[in-house]
């Protein structure tokens, strides 16, 4: 994307963001969902969203919109409900036991916690890469068909098609395209990694939740995922939590700050990169980007 | 002065086993050495006498009575132990998956001579209402499931809640059906563990003696069909060791010996899948 486009979608973000719209009045559910005009509607909407973990919250009233094809960071210390944050998007938060959602987070205008929603074509929709790459126990070719077959993609040549088309993606074909049959285990972190996310883009999700994916590889690796995510903007909507502060105001188009106050974690900061590095409002977020804090 | 305690029991319950091999060695040695092997494989049938030239030493369809019935066993058990493993892990609500579990580990504790009891009056008539005469190979199979459902289903369930919750989060995040999961990501997972549960399981389904031997029957042939009386190695040993004398007896030896390398032979294999496995 050039400058231009960055600057023209910084502007309209700004207005958007300030302009306090009121939440839609109307439940929408995943079967009424309409074709969506890209320009306007945001991807993801979220109104004073908050997770309690057994009575204990980990985060409350982050309200906030994020723009299709748009990079989000989400920064802040640990403990500040970044990872649960991101895990209401795809009701990964389903799996905890004793954990509540209140508040509504909307994905393409559907409510994701609305009872209507199929967490299936939820969760295929919204993809997600963990801090630890989590290639299954199969070989690299079984770990990208095992979901498309869930899914209903049985033909040989189509299978093998988008294997290679989202190995191509992620740069991962040259390096294995001799050895799709042996072991993903085998790679490397970082090759891991990137068989991850081309597991998760071969789904043709619209949302790319990503936490923390550099923080367990090492510095060569880590810059290789970080292009890959940079090379999403504008095709996928992409969110991603980092401790790295330098990466998030190289990748991002927004950076949200969370930080942990009156014992939860808050979003005390939402806007553009530049406004987050250069002009922040919360005295907070300033002593933090500058390295005074955190 | 730890470190040589530990040595000591170390070596200890190393040697052990290596005297337990060599007694049997060198009890088996007579009867092997003015008959060799092949008489073991080539004889007209098994009449052991104390005298080498008056008996005859058949131990073939002894040691495929042996294999058959754990062979049968291992083919039912596997199946319905990954089922009840997966039931207890992934579908079963936890009350009554730990209750499950508790009545799956009191199997477990049974003596197995209490097995033998119940085969001989619940199982025995059973199979001889299908084909008399009851004591049979069929007999044995059953009661040897019973007896290793314990060991292969409580290994595999300790092998899929071993499954790192990285995977779980995985294939949840990639919108996996519970199915999908269990069988696309768990079994694998968890194979190298279900897998040694599967060895142990044979194991002691090779070395069981006393169940076995009140429900087999004990005729020395190769059966033709599963209602067949059989005699597994084991079985002879403890029926024919009371009186054998001379070379009789060596020859029961050589059956030990002959069950303690089937045993070696398993334990190989398990060691060569578990180092592959980890291997990746």
């Amino acid at each position: 994307m050039n400058k231009v486009a960055i600057e023209d979608q910084v502007l309209t973000g700004v207005v958007e963001q300030y302009t306090d719209a009121p939440a839609p009045k109307v439940m929408v559910t995943a079967s009424d969902v309409k074709p969506i005009d890209h320009s306007v509607q945001p991807a993801i909407t979220t109104h004073s969203l908050g997770l309690m973990y057994g009575g204990k919250p980990a985060f409350e009233d982050v309200s906030l919109s994020i723009r299709h094809g748009s990079i989000t960071a989400i920064v802040g210390p640990s403990g500040c409900g970044k990872t649960s944050f991101l895990m209401c998007m795809n009701r990964l938060t389903d799996l905890i036991p004793g954990c509540r959602v209140s508040g509504r987070v909307c994905i393409d205008q559907a409510d994701v916690n609305s009872p209507a929603t199929d967490v299936v074509t939820l969760r295929r929709r919204v993809g997600m890469i963990f801090q630890k790459p989590n290639p299954f126990p199969l070989s690299i070719r079984r770990n990208i068909e095992l979901p498309l077959r869930e899914y209903g993609v049985r033909g040989r040549q189509e299978l093998g098609q988008i294997v290679q088309g989202v190995l191509e993606d992620v740069g991962l074909w040259d390096e294995v395209k001799d050895r799709l049959d042996t072991s993903a285990l085998r790679l490397s972190g970082g090759q891991q990694q990137r068989l991850c996310i081309a597991r998760a883009l071969a789904l043709k999700p619209r949302v790319v939740l990503f936490d923390e994916p550099c923080s367990a590889l090492d510095p060569i690796s880590s810059g290789v995922v970080e292009d890959l995510i940079a090379g999403l903007r504008g095709r996928y909507t992409v969110v991603i939590v980092t401790h790295n502060l330098a990466q998030a105001a190289r990748l991002a188009d927004w950076v949200g700050v969370f930080w942990v106050r009156g014992g939860s974690g808050r979003l005390i900061e939402f806007g553009t990169s530049r406004q987050v590095f250069k002009q922040p409002s919360d005295p907070l977020t300033y002593e933090y980007v500058n390295g005074c804090r955190g | 002065m730890l470190i040589w305690g530990l040595r000591a029991c170390a070596a200890v319950a190393g040697s052990v086993v290596l005297l337990i091999v060599l007694f049997l060695v060198t009890e088996s040695l007579p009867v092997l050495g003015h008959m060799g092997w092949s008489r073991f494989l080539t004889d007209a049938s098994w009449h052991p006498a104390g005298d080498a030239a008056e008996g005859t030493f058949n131990l073939t369809p002894i040691v495929v009575g042996t294999l058959a019935t754990t062979a049968g066993s291992v083919m039912i058990v596997v199946p319905l132990g990954l089922i009840s493993a997966v039931f207890c892990c992934y579908y079963a609500p936890p009350v009554l998956a730990r209750c499950y579990r508790r009545l799956i580990e009191l199997l477990a504790g049974i003596p197995s001579v209490v097995y033998g009891f119940w085969g001989l009056v619940v199982l025995v008539p059973l199979v001889r209402r299908f084909e008399p005469p009851g004591p049979s190979l069929l007999a044995g199979v059953l009661i040897l499931t019973v007896m290793i459902l314990p060991t292969i289903a409580l290994t595999a369930e300790a092998a899929m809640m071993n499954v790192p919750r990285a995977y779980l989060h995985g294939a949840a995040a990639l919108g996996l059906s519970k199915r999908a999961t269990l069988w696309g990501v768990v079994i694998p997972a968890a194979k190298s563990g279900v897998l040694t549960g599967v060895i142990l399981g044979i194991g002691r389904a090779i070395g069981e003696t006393m169940a076995i031997l009140m429900v087999c029957g004990n005729i020395v042939q190769v059966p033709t069909s599963v209602f067949d009386p059989v005699r597994t190695l084991t079985a002879n040993i403890a029926l024919e060791m009371a009186y054998a004398m001379g070379d009789h007896r060596s020859a029961l030896f050589v059956s030990g010996l002959v069950l303690m390398g089937l045993i070696m032979v398993l334990v190989i294999v398990a060691e060569t899948i578990s180092k592959r496995e980890s291997h990746g």
